[in-house]
């Protein structure tokens, strides 16, 4: 069941939040031992808050997220509720405060059933980095969910909440979304507050919905974007009402396809029900044009090393000294801080540090960070061009499907390429979404659509469109409700 | 070599706690001289996981004016860089500064010296936020343990860096009172240094006559007055001398410690262990863009100067020895400049602010902001002298009472009785003092004018200074029959 779908039920009360909730914990109770989704459960939260929002809609609560289960990301910050971005660094850690993100859908009555699984401080594009467990793939129990936020992909995916939160900082909405068949949405840089959401990369990190459908990644971005006086780089712009433009014609739509995401190392597979998904789009009316984004293929590059620059000071924090892993063993201050890192973060945790301490170092800064920065640049002049002559872009999401767990541990390099196709528009702080388009191998596969910055409702518009047309199952084999 | 014929190179930087209600970053109060450990603290200034920093706008105001005060270059845009190093009282581990454009660039600073006025340059002026404070102890059971009180993690600091233009450590110091002195009257800043509101490190090297200035300096920390440095900069002077004649280079680049109690420098950091600081923007907090507009709105708000100050008083004619005294210690000139506004005679209120007034402030042990002589008290004793009514030795007498009492010059006058001008009155009591004094009449007579000081004093004593002086001398002198 979607979440709007639950939303009209509980208005016309068929059904309450507390059942609704008690459903969802029980599906939890089945499944999370298969799949891994959650770090933790909140069970005792989301009671209290189901109870509330059903007094609330007997008082006459509109809102569409009043009274539904939402999972979140464990990198976002609850108050009274633990948040350990996946690291031992942070196991046990209750922040005082909520994200602006969590505050809002508190606010609104919205029931959270859990914090998800992830790599360790959203670093992974598999789950695999988590600290504590791995996350499986609800399509197929031997396969990664994607990541970072596979526990946000999986959780929806297999019924564990309606909808879920997660942050993408180079796909990490998007890939899982693609892995896990179910809708991302990375909004614009700005879009939504970052203020609560533990930083990895600061300006590329931003909040998004993960959800079973179009319309309901379109109800929850609504409800979470806005600019925040606490968020010096939020949009200080007036909310859309997305959900209005779903079921709007697509027709004259101009689709760009850009050349540079269908050469090799894209999957057959994987590129054939893209290129079907645009000849759909083509028959809904769009106007199909080929484009070019020519500095694509240094993305990967210049994101792997301003990422892990701004995280190697995001992460510079977490010393033993105030919160967290300390490790009291020590003789002195400088020991508890040194030791407290080496053993509170994980290896991939370590290796971005490294990276980014390294590009940021004396004597290679110009070579790196800085060279990054205009390479940066160089990658939103082509988004700035080709949007010009079209609204939106087409691409594959990730050149393949769910690799199997394990597959890639070994294998940065390997890890870090399916993230090839997602990493731009993060460069680009642009706006971009993940919607099914099919399967392969028995696997889903994601559409990703871009457009520049602040275009969600064209994307939305164009995605529901497309989602309505292909019928896409939404269905995980292994689940059967 | 001759140790007498070195060049002596120094610049300064200058750290400034702004005053401002919150901290640079988070909504905190930046006021933590009184607060207990860890009260005045937050998500943001705990550098907890997820938090954002926003910045204060009075802050960045504050340091703009100074920048303009300096003369300094504004540009249109400035940011925020973060500078990591790794120090248990720095709570993100890196600090939000700013590296390559700064608020401020570019200006200068004049200071008064004997042999004349000098400028030097102002490299930059910038915001960052300050640190945690950090203190080493030891537990009841004698283990060591390091305590860390953020109250004063993200207070808004404001960095003024020197051009190497001082060549003594006379005009470091008098760069350092002159700088102070604008910031007070910029009131950005307590500028106490005791208080660590303004802190100081130098930079200096010494080079022999003839030789070009090099890179290599030393830079010395912990100076927590100005006396202590100009003691430092003195000892290094001597100590790198010493090095130049001993081995002929100049002293290793490091940085080295003032300690207070042993009147010296010790080294603290070689140039090996200098840090990377690995500065790069701050991708928390947009550019700052500074318009047109908010430079002339400041600029239309800048009090006026020391500069200017000292320029209004000597041209309205007071000693500038006495200027620079009341600009040296502003609640004394506000309390002057009001005094003037009502009795515009600069000398005379002077003599009396800065001697008098002072030393009554001083004896009853109280400052000016709490004495209860305010300007408008004050100009009424001194119309009163100018009257007749009362005489200056009167007048210095009941500035006292007043300072004590909280009592008005003409309620104190009703009370005891003015100055006595009548001349029958002041015959009277004449005549008798000559009767009750035959010796020192006789001394007069017998050349000893001396005497008829002796007599006046008789007079004013039995008065209780009330008598005017000048009627009394003409009187005796008369009944002496000079």
């Amino acid at each position: 069941m979607t979440a709007h779908e639950a939303s009209g039920l509980l208005r016309k009360r068929e059904v309450s939040s507390v059942e609704l909730t008690e459903a969802v914990l029980g599906r939890i109770g089945e499944v999370e031992q298969s799949i891994g989704a959650h770090i933790s459960v909140t069970s005792d939260l989301a009671m209290k808050q189901a109870a509330a929002a059903d007094l609330a809609i007997q008082g006459g609560a509109v809102h569409s997220l009043c009274g539904i289960p939402i999972g979140l990301k464990d990198v976002l910050s609850t108050a009274d509720v633990e948040t350990t971005c996946g690291s031992r660094m942070l196991e046990g850690f209750v922040p005082p405060f909520d994200a602006t993100v969590v505050g809002k859908l508190r606010e609104i009555g919205a029931v959270f059933t859990g914090k998800l699984n992830l790599d360790e401080f959203a670093m992974g594009s598999s789950t695999e980095n988590s600290a504590f467990h791995v996350t499986r793939n609800p399509w197929d129990l031997t396969r990664v969910p994607g990541g970072s936020s596979g526990g946000s992909a999986a959780a929806v995916a297999a019924c564990e909440c309606m909808v879920s939160l997660g942050s993408d900082t180079g796909g990490s909405i998007r890939q899982p979304a693609s892995f896990c068949g179910v809708v991302g949405i990375k909004p614009t840089y700005g879009r939504v507050s970052r203020f609560g959401l533990v930083a990895f990369a600061s300006s590329l990190d931003q909040i998004g919905p993960i959800a079973r459908d179009v319309k309901d990644a379109a109800i929850v971005l609504e409800a979470i974007s806005g600019g925040d006086p606490k968020d010096s780089t939020s949009l200080h712009v007036e909310v859309p009402n997305y959900s209005e433009v779903l079921g709007r014609s697509i027709e004259g739509v101009r689709v760009g396809v850009p050349l540079e995401y269908f050469g090799s190392g894209l999957d057959d597979d994987v590129k054939e029900l893209v290129l079907k998904a645009i000849d759909q789009l083509d028959d809904l009316g769009a106007k199909v044009v080929d484009v070019s984004l020519p500095h694509t293929e240094y993305a990967l590059a210049t994101y792997y090393l301003l990422a892990p620059a701004e995280a190697s000071a995001n992460l510079a924090r977490y010393n033993g000294v105030k919160y967290g892993y300390s490790d009291l063993d020590s003789s002195d201050v400088n020991d508890m801080m040194a030791f407290s890192r080496a053993r509170g973060f994980g290896e991939e945790v370590k290796r971005r540090i490294m990276l980014g301490t390294y590009a940021l170092s004396s004597g290679y800064y110009d070579a790196y960070y800085l060279k990054a920065q205009k390479v940066r640049t160089l990658i939103k002049a082509d988004f700035d061009e080709v949007f010009q002559n079209v609204d939106l872009l087409v691409t594959p999401v990730s050149p393949s499907v769910a690799f199997p767990l394990g597959d890639r541990v070994d294998d940065p390099y390997g890890m870090y390429m399916s993230d090839v196709m997602t990493i731009p528009a993060s460069i680009a702080g642009i706006a971009g979404l993940s919607v099914p388009c099919g399967f392969a191998e028995g696997l889903p596969v994601g559409l990703q659509m871009l457009g520049p910055a602040l275009s969600e409702p064209i994307l939305l518009q164009t995605a529901y469109a497309y989602e309505q047309e292909a019928k896409v199952s939404s269905k995980a084999p292994f689940l059967d409700v | 070599m001759d140790p007498n014929s070195f060049r002596t190179v120094i610049g300064l930087e200058v750290h400034v706690q702004l005053k401002t209600d919150s901290k640079m970053f988070c909504s905190c109060s930046s006021d933590y001289a009184d607060s207990e450990p860890n009260t005045l603290v937050c998500p943001v200034c705990l550098g907890m996981p997820g938090v954002l920093p926003v910045v204060n706008r009075l802050a960045v105001e504050s340091t703009l004016l100074t920048g303009l005060a300096l003369g300094c270059h504004i540009s249109s845009e400035s940011k925020f860089d973060r500078k990591n190093y790794a120090y248990p009282d720095l709570m993100k581990w890196y600090q939000i500064s700013q590296y390559d454009m700064p608020l401020c660039g570019r200006g200068s600073l004049k200071i008064s010296l004997d042999d004349g006025d000098k400028q030097i340059g102002i490299t930059r002026v910038h915001l960052e936020e300050d640190t945690a404070k950090m203190i080493h102890s030891e537990s009841r059971v004698g283990h060591k343990v390091s305590l860390i009180d953020a109250n004063r993690s993200g207070v808004p600091l404001m960095e003024i860096v020197s051009e190497p233009d001082m060549t003594s450590p006379e005009e470091a110091r008098v760069y350092l009172t002159t700088l102070r002195n604008i910031l007070l009257y910029l009131d950005v800043s307590t500028a106490n240094m005791q208080e660590g509101a303004f802190r100081c490190d130098a930079n200096i090297s010494i080079w022999p006559a003839g030789m070009d200035t090099g890179d290599v300096k030393v830079e010395i920390k912990n100076m927590n007055s100005f006396r202590a440095v100009f003691r430092a900069l003195a000892f290094e002077e001597e100590r790198q001398s010493r090095v130049w004649v001993k081995t002929g280079q100049p002293p290793e680049q490091e940085t080295r410690g003032w300690v207070e109690a042993s009147g010296e420098t010790v080294s603290q950091r070689s140039k090996e262990y200098a840090h990377d600081y690995r500065y790069f923007p701050e991708p928390d907090l947009p550019p700052l863009k500074v318009t047109d507009h908010l430079i002339s709105s400041l600029r239309s708000a800048m009090p006026e100067l020391p500069e200017s100050v000292f320029k209004r008083l000597t041209e309205c004619g007071l000693r500038s020895s006495d200027a620079l005294q009341l600009i040296d210690d502003r609640p004394l000139l506000i309390f002057f400049d009001e005094a003037m506004n009502e009795y515009p005679q600069p000398q005379r209120l002077a003599n009396w602010i800065l001697n008098n007034f002072v030393q009554e402030l001083r004896d009853s042990e109280t400052n000016l902001a709490s004495n209860p002589v305010a300007p408008r008290g004050f100009v009424e004793l001194l119309q009163l002298e100018d009257k007749g009514h009362i005489n200056s030795k009167m007048t210095a007498e009941l500035l006292g009472r007043m300072v004590s009492s909280g009592r008005s010059a003409k309620e104190l006058v009703a009370e005891t009785g003015g100055q006595i001008t009548d001349d029958d009155e002041l015959q009277e009591m004449v005549s008798k003092i000559i009767k009750d004094n035959p010796q020192a009449v006789a001394d007069f007579r017998a050349g000893k004018k001396q005497a008829a000081g002796f007599l006046v004093g008789q007079i004013m004593k039995a008065t209780k200074g009330r008598a005017n002086p000048g009627m009394v001398n003409k009187q005796i002198s008369k009944e002496l029959g000079v």
